[in-house]
């Protein structure tokens, strides 16, 4: 499967860098450097977070996370993880290692899609910061407002689809 | 909008980052004392050897990224969806939230173009939230280290939908009376 996606991945990155090419040279340096800057930027917080979100994972004792947000929890799991991920703010580092974080700790699976919808929809920062100075403030308001049952339907399609 | 060139904020760390950093060391120095050293490299090399795993995927992410965001001109996305309505306009919007990379700096300035190209809420909607819960490039770099292959492609399957409800679920709004188009110039 890891093959598979490598193997698939780095096709694309192989057809579009021909494209490129063929567009002139310049454009192809531009495209590799642009990536390999931005991969190189970026690996520091992805490590951290991922080796951090295993540490925290394993210091929380499982009695902490399960009663709430565990495979047994049901919908009330699943709306505690989505009130959960709305209020936290932070990048993408944050979100995603506690979603990590708690998935190894013993969060449901179904549970932690429905963290991770949520703080991707809302993540107040980036609402305030972004979304609301680049956008008129009613379609804004309007996105949110239609985006309330995605994170429960995000859960109830994962548990309908099942896990692979 | 004088950096929407950048794709991110070019910086390699955050405060984000740092409080991360600061509970990760907690954790570990928890794991350590409580579990003995042993257990504490255990959890390291299993963590790191995830990570690493990954980076091909993350490195290759970038690069897509990078090539699609100089071979496919926002001008021309933003035409194709102002252009399109009907059902098909919210496919297509959802079609190009999954593709465009960026990160907000770049993407809403694209849907706030959406608009002002004549596409209606519900594209805009259904382009924002695509690209919120679906785009690849998000999922490649930061979701696929910290969730592994099989969890992530089981959450976006799950997803697909999504974009396009909400995008429905925006038309409904504007049909029973939500108003929006005053603040558009």
């Amino acid at each position: 499967m890891t093959l598979a996606i490598n193997v698939l991945l780095w096709l694309v990155v192989g057809i579009l860098a021909v494209i490129a090419a063929t567009r002139g040279r310049v454009l192809l340096d531009d495209g590799v450097r642009a990536g390999v800057m931005e991969f190189i930027l970026l690996l520091p917080r992805i490590g951290v977070g991922v080796v951090g979100s295993g540490f925290v994972a394993e210091a929380l004792p499982n009695e902490w996370i399960a009663p709430w947000i565990g495979p047994e929890s049901g919908l009330l799991g699943v709306a505690i993880a989505t009130i959960g991920g709305a209020l936290t703010p932070g990048g993408p580092v944050v979100g995603f290692s506690i979603g990590a974080a708690a998935l190894k700790s013993g969060a449901g699976a179904p549970q932690v899609i429905a963290y991770s919808t949520a703080w991707a929809l809302y993540a107040i920062h980036r609402l305030v910061i972004w979304e609301v100075p680049m956008m008129p403030a009613r379609v804004v308001w309007l996105r949110a407002l239609v985006s309330l049952p995605l994170p429960f339907l995000a859960a109830a399609l994962a548990i309908l689809l099942g896990r692979p | 909008m004088k950096t929407a060139k950048s794709p991110r904020r070019r910086r390699a760390f955050d405060w984000s980052t740092a409080i991360i950093a600061i509970l990760a060391c907690t954790a570990a120095g928890t794991v350590y004392v409580r579990d003995g050293r042993e257990h504490f490299l255990h959890v390291l090399v299993g963590d790191v050897s995830l990570f690493g795993e990954m980076l091909p995927k993350v490195l290759a992410g970038c690069l897509i990224g990078a090539f699609v965001t100089l071979l496919l001109p926002r001008e021309m996305v933003a035409r194709w969806v102002g252009h399109e309505s009907g059902f098909t306009g919210l496919l297509i919007a959802a079609f190009f939230g999954f593709l465009l990379p960026g990160g907000p700096i770049t993407i809403y300035p694209v849907a706030g173009a959406f608009l002002v190209m004549g596409a209606d809420a519900g594209a805009v909607v259904a382009f924002i939230v695509s690209w919120t819960l679906i785009g690849y490039t998000r999922a490649l770099v930061w979701e696929l280290p910290f969730f592994g292959a099989d969890f992530v492609i089981w959450r976006m399957v799950a997803a697909i939908p999504l974009p396009i409800i909400a995008g429905l679920l925006a038309r409904i709004a504007v049909r029973a009376g939500f108003q929006y188009r005053d603040e558009i110039k």
